[in-house]
């Protein structure tokens, strides 16, 4: 029977049932990988539900350090006897499954091209264990001994982890290094290991870290300076408020008096959340909110507002699978039009979009400088692959020297100093006029904010001229931001090209592992990583550069190519869709088919 | 929504307060509301309250919603920050600017369609957190800038100007107030500035979300017979459970009453309520009795006035949270942002 064979790398599904303790025992083991030097990229894959359903957890092992998903699987432990039947039927020809057998399984129910292990599990937890949730836990630590010696992982990999996660309580630090050898000695007695798919040490982890991008969100918004947070509860946007709230709880209670140096509401819907963040911004606080599509679908005429009356917002929106209630648990790229034109009206608003944790972070913490620079709301484009996965990324990194950009906010002194003020007037040429903050002086610098129109002065006025001046002036405002949201990042091919690709947030990883395999394949694309709304000039003058463009994107109707083609007035003809948006991430073998199918096409 | 500047003339004779402003440093721009409206009686009470209370007009942050109510903000305070906010979504807004700076009064102007309509949620989570403010809700029963159709708050059996009897129950949003926790719940009459200024001032000075519902007659579309909300409807069925009086911490007390006929309530800042009682059994700190006083009345068709409930010590969502004393909108990054160390010992914990 054929064998995979493969050094650093493979990928690993395990197939369990949500609320059995199964994320931690598996999140485990791919932290021992990392510790042998080798990269991982898990993926959680889970139904919209707390306990009882099936959940997997696809785990990329890649001493390239490619952390998009792969797609296939080479070795399957299957936990979940409902999902069985689909779990066996997913491994790749020569590969492993891995199993309970404490109770026998009819032979129909394996497959004679897999090299199948079954381990006792339940039965060797049950003899050293007498509480029923103890059996559990333990069981799926017994699972990662077994596979550490499968998989050829050192068991001080193991030891050590246990050691940090447990310290000061040696209880439990005893009892889970015991359910580790258990695992690891049945192997030992009964089984051929490594098997061959394993791992091996190597050098290719360095100083980066482990973390999911809401956590990093949740992070970046205490090192940005949010002060004020509002949310309402949605999948899979809650973990960055809640991220948020274990931060500020660390770093922002002051040790003296014990008060908090920032406020969280939980709202009771969306619409009051953001017109929270809307009135904290409007009063001079970095403010922000978390949500996911229905989220944005409810704020839209908040976001219109924060638009027209120039109030700085932060919304960090975590995609979803959409429309409507659409696939919660699964991503997609698919909010990007709702976003960059939500509200009635002429409206348009800047989006940003982080490509991994680290970037989460980063564009968090700039999120809130833009929002107070331009006076308007921003949004971070993130989505659930980036969300709720960990993923190796660059450490995170701050410098101590770097102020708040505060923006144009007009100080008492200022006024005082009789400084002109007309709170809608463009005196600087870049379209972002001057305001005040409430309660600033006693005689100068108020004005009425509103959603109706009003002249450069704040006054109501539905006068022409006044209406026009203002909504020229946004788009003025518009172009200014183009320049000072983060650029896009090219990578030439390595020979000249008449084709180009654009891509952006979470199809980057897979992207860079494409291009790899493209470049080396000769498929030469010249490829231009979009990473904020609008587009500056470069990005008009790479898509002229080129004869065709490819524009990759997790959603059925191609929305940025329609807002490239919208906004730079490209040829329609020029821009090809490359779309994947089944609620799975974007794999390289996905892009590389499309791309080399269209490119031998191209080239002909 | 005004086209007309005011005149800023000063006669020489007004008096100014303890902060040197004169009334007329209170008032805003020209109304454009119909001439007799209730609305610009409740500006007019307000403009008195701040100016008695020696409020420096930029220390209030007013803010409204959408409708005849939500424009008057733009009719007082001249001098302070205002925002003419959504239909209905004033409450979760104000909310945010307190949270932003908590030393600001906060004013919250709104109407019977925007608060107990399509606001009906946000009014009622905002006087479940205890926001501190002065939510005062001008209640006329009806849609004035649309031309008349019923709010939520009509009455069943009342009849509007085009003859239609309104079949819905209607949303008592004193009785929600006093449920959810408002902390400070009145009820008054647009017509009535005696007792709608001393309870404006109680609100403002008070600890925690204060709520006044003023009935307040739309002379356009809903004062005619048939209306449980015009002039006419509201004078012969206003039930007042007292007359109070507001006195600021540290004045003298002189009037002198009778023991039993006046209770003295004092809030957080040394501020008294000094309440004669014009219903010997009135307990306006119980909140349970006040519920069931307001719904027995209700149900005869009176409309029951005054400081209906106080709960003298009223704290407010910041201290909920316990947020720091200064405003969060001055901390600065030194102050908010943990720095590169701390940063350095979090990644070391992500590997």
């Amino acid at each position: 029977m054929k064998r995979i064979e493969a050094i650093n790398d493979f990928v690993i599904k395990f197939a369990n049932v949500n609320g059995s303790g199964s994320a931690s025992a598996n999140e485990l083991f791919a932290k021992a990988v990392m510790r042998m030097g080798v990269p991982v990229s898990p993926r959680n894959i889970f139904p919209s539900n707390i306990q009882g359903m099936p959940t997997w957890y696809e785990a990329r092992v890649c001493e390239k350090g490619y952390h998009g998903r792969r797609g296939g699987v080479d070795m399957m432990v299957a936990m979940n006897p409902q999902t069985w039947d689909a779990d066996i039927a997913e491994i790749e020809s020569g590969g492993y499954l891995f199993y309970d057998s404490t109770r026998p399984m009819p032979a129909n129910k394996f497959r004679d091209d897999v090299h199948t292990m079954g381990v006792p599990l339940t039965e060797i937890a049950n003899n050293a264990y007498t509480d029923p949730r103890q059996r559990q836990l333990f069981k799926n630590i017994i699972y990662v001994g077994a596979l550490s010696v499968l998989l050829d992982v050192d068991a001080e990999v193991f030891e050590k982890l246990f050691a940090e996660q447990f310290k000061g309580k040696e209880r439990l630090l005893e009892s889970n290094i015991k359910a580790l050898h258990m695992g690891r000695d049945y192997v030992k007695q009964h089984m051929q290991a490594p098997l061959g798919i394993r791992v091996q040490r190597a050098d290719n982890v360095g100083d980066q870290i482990f973390t999911d991008g809401n956590s990093a969100a949740g992070l970046g918004l205490v090192y940005g300076g949010a002060t004020v947070a509002a949310w309402y509860p949605i999948t899979p946007s809650t973990s960055i408020p809640e991220a948020f709230q274990k931060y500020c709880e660390k770093f922002r209670i002051d040790p003296a008096t014990g008060q908090h140096r920032f406020a969280i509401v939980q709202a009771e819907d969306e619409l009051a959340s953001i017109g929270m963040v809307v009135g904290a911004g409007w009063n001079g606080a970095r403010a922000f909110t978390a949500t996911s599509g229905p989220g944005v679908s409810l704020m839209t005429e908040f976001i219109g507002l924060a638009y027209f009356a120039e109030i700085p917002v932060t919304i960090i929106n975590v995609q979803r699978g959409g429309p409507s209630t659409g696939m919660p648990t699964r991503t997609q790229q698919s909010d990007l039009l709702s976003c960059a034109y939500a509200s009635h009206g002429d409206t348009k608003h800047v989006l940003l979009f982080p490509q991994d944790p680290h970037e989460c972070f980063t564009h968090s913490a700039a999120a809130l400088d833009l929002a107070e620079r331009l006076q308007t709301p921003i949004f971070v484009m993130t989505d659930l692959d980036i969300g709720m996965n960990q993923r190796l990324c660059k450490p995170f990194v701050w410098d101590d020297a770097k102020e708040y950009d505060r923006g144009k906010v007009m100080t008492a002194e200022e006024l005082e100093a009789g400084k002109p003020f007309g709170r809608y007037r463009d005196v600087d040429g870049d379209g972002i006029p001057w305001r005040t903050l409430p309660g600033t002086h006693p005689s100068k610098g108020a004005f009425f904010t509103r959603g109706t129109t009003r002249n450069p002065q704040a006054m109501y006025s539905e006068a022409g001229p006044d209406y026009i001046y203002n909504m020229e002036r946004l788009l003025r405002k518009f172009k200014t931001a183009a320049n000072l949201v983060p650029q896009p990042v090219f990578r030439n091919a390595a020979e000249p090209t008449r084709l180009g690709i654009i891509y952006y947030g979470s199809t980057t990883p897979a992207m860079r592992e494409a291009l790899d395999v493209l470049d080396r394949n000769g498929d030469h694309v010249d490829a231009m990583r979009l990473c904020a709304f609008p587009f500056p000039q470069s990005v008009s003058d790479f898509i002229a550069a080129h004869d065709k463009v490819f524009v990759v994107e997790q959603n059925r109707d191609a929305q940025m190519r329609s807002m490239l083609i919208n906004e730079l007035e490209v040829n329609p003809a020029k821009l090809v869709r490359v779309l994947h948006y089944d609620g799975t991430p974007i794999t390289a073998r996905f892009i590389i088919r499309n791309i080399h199918d269209s490119v031998q096409k191209e080239l002909v | 929504m005004t086209f007309i500047a005011k005149p800023r003339l000063h006669h020489p004779t007004l008096h100014t307060n303890k902060v040197g402003y004169t009334r007329r440093d209170y008032e805003g721009r020209i109304s454009t509301l119909c001439a007799g409206c209730g609305h610009d009686s409740i500006s007019a009470a307000i403009i008195q309250a701040c100016w008695e209370l020696d409020i420096e007009p930029h220390r209030v942050a007013k803010l409204s919603g959408i409708g005849c109510s939500s424009k008057t903000p733009d009719y007082f305070l001249g001098a302070s920050h205002g925002f003419n906010t959504v239909h209905g979504r004033m409450p979760s807004v104000l909310t945010g600017a307190n949270m932003a700076n908590r030393e600001l009064l906060y004013l919250g102007i709104s109407g019977d369609g925007d608060s107990a309509s399509i606001g009906l949620g946000q009014f009622a989570n905002a006087m479940r957190r205890g926001v501190r403010m002065a939510y005062i809700v001008e209640n006329n029963g009806v849609y004035g800038l649309t031309k008349g159709q019923f709010s939520a708050t009509a009455d069943r059996g009342s009849k509007s100007k085009k003859g239609v009897i309104n079949s819905d129950s209607p949303v008592d949003l004193v009785g929600i107030a006093l449920q959810l926790g408002a902390t400070y719940v009145a009820r008054s009459f647009s017509g009535d500035k005696a007792q709608l200024v001393p309870l404006i001032k109680g609100a403002m000075a008070h600890g925690g979300a204060a709520f006044i519902d003023v009935i307040s007659p739309c002379v356009t579309f809903n004062n005619h017979g048939g209306s449980t909300k015009s002039y006419d409807y509201v004078r012969q069925h206003n039930e007042a459970v007292s007359r109070i009086d507001f006195i600021t911490p540290g004045c003298e007390i002189t009037t002198h009453y009778a023991p039993g006929e006046v209770v003295d309530v004092e809030q957080h800042d040394g501020s008294v309520l000094r309440l004669r009682k014009l219903h010997a059994d009135y307990d306006p700190t119980d909140r349970y009795a006040a519920m069931g006083y307001m719904q027995q009345h209700q149900e005869r068709g009176e409309v029951v006035t005054g400081l209906l409930y106080v709960d003298p010590l009223a704290t407010d969502l910041h201290t909920a949270m316990n947020t720091c004393a200064v405003p969060l909108n001055t901390l600065n990054a030194s102050q908010l942002n943990p720095g590169s160390q701390a940063l350095e010992k979090i990644n070391a914990t992500l590997r």
